[in-house]
């Protein structure tokens, strides 16, 4: 088998994993797409090993390797976006910033997360609205 | 390792070929099908298409072990755990049209520059590379086997020790009201929270 197929083949499967990544916007999904990047990792792993015939089958020890790291990434990842949906009410990556640029970011809909306050009189106006509610 | 002078050329594939192509382009759809479409469960069980289509490639590839450890791994337990993480979180069961960000085309063009960079290098330089399948398998599980507990035993401890610190990590993430937690959280129950929406609600009308 000529070595450029399997080559190819993970270079287009990692490429639609890096879209995945870039594009989507449920937590979930981009670990999904983080999963086809790592197999086409593992692809590329596997065909190179065979074509050398190494010894130590460093190529397929690596393998089995990546796929152990993996499964404890989607572990600790599945955890960590189920405690942001706890906390937070989504798993929408577009929507955790609050360690963005607030200056840029308008605020969207009602179920956006209030952009954090480095701000001293953003913080003012906050506390002043929230006096006016108690006393309301 | 030898080159691809007296084999056959790419205009007469050979049958592992013509079989590593075709699940090659079933692997490949079901890899867009996963990252497109806006049904999130879809999504999960697209994957399952694509990770199998994985297994059979490394069959063709004749490592073997690997292929059963994809299918036990991947298939049995990464996506069941993604169906899991999608119910938890309430993921809608039909479309959700919010499902892709705003910036698609922009991820379309990184992604369609890379691919066409990364094929080009890698034709470029595979052009003439043979992979030789014949002979003994080269990763039947007794050869991985032997070589794993042989040459790659330190490393192989060391991620069972990673593995076991995963799962203390991810029982201690997921973990309901831990003691240190609920002080904090009753503590700030006392302030009107700004991020649940069922709250903004309430503080609006």
């Amino acid at each position: 088998m000529h070595l450029a197929y399997p080559a190819v083949l993970a270079v287009l499967l990692f490429c639609v994993g890096l879209y995945g990544v870039l594009a989507r916007r449920n937590a979930i999904l981009v670990l999904m797409s983080v999963e086809l990047m790592l197999n086409a990792v593992n692809l590329n792993l596997v065909a190179f090993d065979v074509w050398l015939r190494d010894t130590l089958h460093a190529g397929q020890a690596l393998t089995l390797f990546t796929i152990t790291v993996a499964a404890a990434e989607i572990g600790i990842g599945l955890a960590i976006v189920l405690l942001v949906y706890r906390n937070r009410g989504t798993s929408d990556v577009d929507k955790l910033t609050d360690l963005a640029d607030t200056g840029t970011l308008p605020d969207s809909g009602s179920a956006s997360i209030a952009p954090a306050t480095d701000n001293p009189a953003d913080t003012a106006a906050e506390q002043a609205l929230r006096a006016r509610e108690q006393t309301a | 390792m030898t080159l691809a002078a007296g084999h056959p050329g790419f205009m007469s594939p050979t049958g592992v070929e013509i079989a590593f192509v075709l699940v090659g382009i079933a692997t490949l759809g079901a890899a867009l099908v996963t990252v497109t479409t806006k049904q999130l469960v879809h999504a999960a069980l697209w994957l399952v298409v694509a990770l199998g289509g994985f297994a059979v490639e490394y069959l063709l590839l004749t490592a073997e072990f690997i292929a059963w450890v994809q299918v036990l791994i991947y298939v049995g337990s990464v996506v069941v755990l993604l169906l899991f993480g999608l119910m938890l979180t309430k993921a809608p069961i039909g479309r959700s049209p919010d499902a892709d960000s705003g910036n698609g085309w922009v991820a379309l063009v990184v992604a369609v520059a890379a691919a066409a960079t990364l094929v080009w290098v890698v034709v470029d330089a595979f052009r003439s590379t043979w992979v030789d399948l014949g002979g003994a398998a080269q990763g039947s599980a007794k050869v991985t086997g032997a070589i794993l507990f042989r040459h790659w035993v330190l490393p192989f401890e060391a991620l069972s020790v990673l593995l076991l610190a995963a799962l203390v990590g991810a029982i201690v993430l997921s973990k309901r009201g831990a003691p240190a937690r609920r002080s904090l959280l009753s503590k700030s129950e006392a302030l009107p929270m700004r991020g649940v929406p069922s709250e903004r609600k309430a503080r609006e009308s």
